[in-house]
């Protein structure tokens, strides 16, 4: 009966995520590091048969290409652009903070230079879903950091679409001269896709406005499989060719498209999320325990500047820059998909970022809800430090 | 004059928040699936809301509606009790009016009640001072002056039960 056993052990496993979910719900923090913990735990006491383990490969390659295209649904690409040239600054001050502590910690690990690229990505991606879960859930939105909150998110979103094709390819490997026409190939259909998504957006939207939210859902998720397995084909990431659609569906379309996605997007990240923790050898875990640890500390202190000094030039006062840098530590969908795609590179790489991502996590929500009893610690330290 | 300033919010929405004269910041943020959330600032804490509030569409013009989107209304009821005997009122014109379709002229309406049409509104457009010559429409609503109890004849006149 492999259809019984299949349709048991995945109703199983979606269970016990929604059960996790709704405890996440309980203590007000995101599910995502408990989904981590589900498929770690299920990878280590269960044994899934190889139907189910199919499916759940199949469907984790689902949710980091629905993940991608309804993070390109969010923006329109007016907003990116508005957003590049107001936020450079804190943008790029972002990008050499937390990018550098993730490619130097790769290299003193003994990675290859390519996996500490991608340990790079890890620590410098904060988690969008994250950061917007608790300006959401606590009632932040109205803040005067959040814009600065929002723009570091976007501009980190925008350089992953630049960051993803470029390591795809290489990940492809060969000689040298491989290398450089898989670089540039990818870099061209990127390039392309990206002008024309933002150009001609709006005959995409067109065509695929459907009247019905049925013909609506399927054009879309089509049209993203579509583009993601030509994407696949032209070795530029699969999610990032979802990405691509995302950003070039726009107004009324994309409103529509993000409502009929979302429960689809929830159900194949989770799956993602547990596909992660699955392929966790439990064994590794302590050998990396102190360098993420160690990672933790370092990263969350640069990202907290990062939000801190975005904040301060927008004219905020101590506690919002704290909330603005607290905001911005937690690491998560992203983090873990770059880390998915080196898997084979470095042995230690999943599992470093598996536990990185779960310290960052829960780190930041639980530093971001005592703003009122730390900022004026930071008040006094600052006072101290130019009276002194 | 409020100065009211405007913020992008990418992924959520656009704020538009004022520092409010009793020392509070105050803002709405028109969230793109319609939601609105209206907040205010905290005394120790500027930059942050102490209070956020989320409407739904409907909810949000109701409270508009109570803060003062009905400002024309409070006004007009304001000037009827500031000139002691005079009335205004807003009269349809329904489909079975013996003057839909005719020229305003032929209701005779001020010698009949002694009130005057000021305006017509149409298709939620005010034609102020129509002449005689103006053809009543079924639908038109018209912007009626005079003592209470002409307006009162005038709305009979015109919906035909006179």
């Amino acid at each position: 009966m492999p259809l019984a056993q299949l349709f048991l052990e995945l109703g199983a496993v979606v269970l016990a995520l929604a059960f996790v979910g709704r405890a996440a719900g309980r203590l007000g923090i995101t599910p995502i590091p408990l989904y981590l913990l589900a498929g770690i735990g299920l990878g280590a006491f269960m044994h899934l048969g190889d139907a189910p383990e199919e499916f759940i490969h199949i469907g984790a390659e689902i949710g980091a290409v629905l993940l991608l295209f309804a993070l390109g649904l969010e923006y329109t690409s007016q907003e990116l652009r508005d957003n590049l040239q107001a936020n450079r600054q804190v943008g790029v001050l972002d990008l050499g903070l937390n990018f550098t502590p993730g490619l130097l910690a790769g290299f003193l690990l003994g990675f290859p230079p390519l996996a500490a690229v991608l340990l790079g990505g890890v620590t410098y991606l904060s988690s969008s879903g994250i950061a917007s879960k608790i300006l959401g859930d606590l009632g932040r939105l109205g803040n005067r950091e959040t814009p600065v909150i929002l723009a570091v998110c976007v501009l980190e979103d925008v350089a992953m679409a630049a960051y993803l094709p470029v390591v795809a390819a290489l990940l492809i490997g060969g000689t040298l001269a491989a290398i450089g026409v898989n670089l540039l190939v990818a870099l061209a259909a990127f390039a392309v896709a990206f002008f024309l998504a933002l150009r001609y957006g709006y005959v995409l939207s067109g065509l695929v406005n459907a009247q019905s939210n049925e013909a609506l859902l399927l054009s879309v998720f089509g049209l993203v499989l579509v583009v993601a397995g030509a994407a696949d084909l032209l070795k530029v990431s699969a999610a990032i060719g979802a990405f691509l659609v995302g950003i070039a569906l726009s107004g009324e379309v994309a409103d529509r498209a993000r409502h009929l996605i979302e429960p689809l997007r929830d159900l194949f990240a989770a799956v993602f999320f547990v596909f992660f923790g699955l392929q966790l050898n439990l064994g590794s875990v302590p050998g990396v325990l102190l360098p993420a640890l160690l990672l933790t500390v370092i990263t969350s202190a640069t990202k907290f500047f990062t939000g801190w000094w975005g904040a301060a030039q927008a004219g905020v006062q101590t506690r919002g820059r704290y909330r603005a840098g607290t905001t911005l530590i937690p690491r998560g969908e992203f983090s873990i998909l770059i880390a998915g795609l080196g898997l084979g590179l470095a042995p230690t790489l999943g599992p470093l970022a598996a536990v990185y991502v779960l310290l960052t996590a829960i780190l930041g929500p639980v530093l971001a809800r005592f703003d009122a009893q730390l900022a004026p610690l930071f008040d006094r330290r600052l006072r101290e430090m130019r009276a002194g | 004059m409020v100065k009211l300033e405007e913020t992008p919010l990418p992924g959520v929405g656009v704020r538009y928040d004022f520092d409010g004269r009793f020392g509070k910041r105050v803002g709405v943020i028109t969230h793109r699936d319609g939601r609105r959330e209206i907040f205010v600032s905290r005394r120790d804490d500027p930059d942050a809301c102490a209070q956020s509030i989320v409407l739904s569409d409907e909810e949000a013009e109701a409270v508009a509606d109570l803060l003062g989107g009905s400002t024309i209304t409070r006004h007009v009821s304001k000037l009827t009790q500031d000139i002691e005997g005079l009335a205004m009122d807003w009269v349809n014109v329904p489909g079975t009016s013996p003057y839909a379709g005719h020229p305003l002229g032929d209701t005779m309406m001020r010698t009949r009640t002694g009130a005057s049409i000021v305006a017509v509104m149409r298709d939620g457009q005010a034609i102020p001072a129509p002449g005689p010559e103006f053809p009543l429409l079924a639908g038109d609503t018209v912007v009626v002056v005079g003592t209470p109890g002409g307006v009162v004849r005038a709305a009979k006149l015109l919906s035909g039960e006179d």
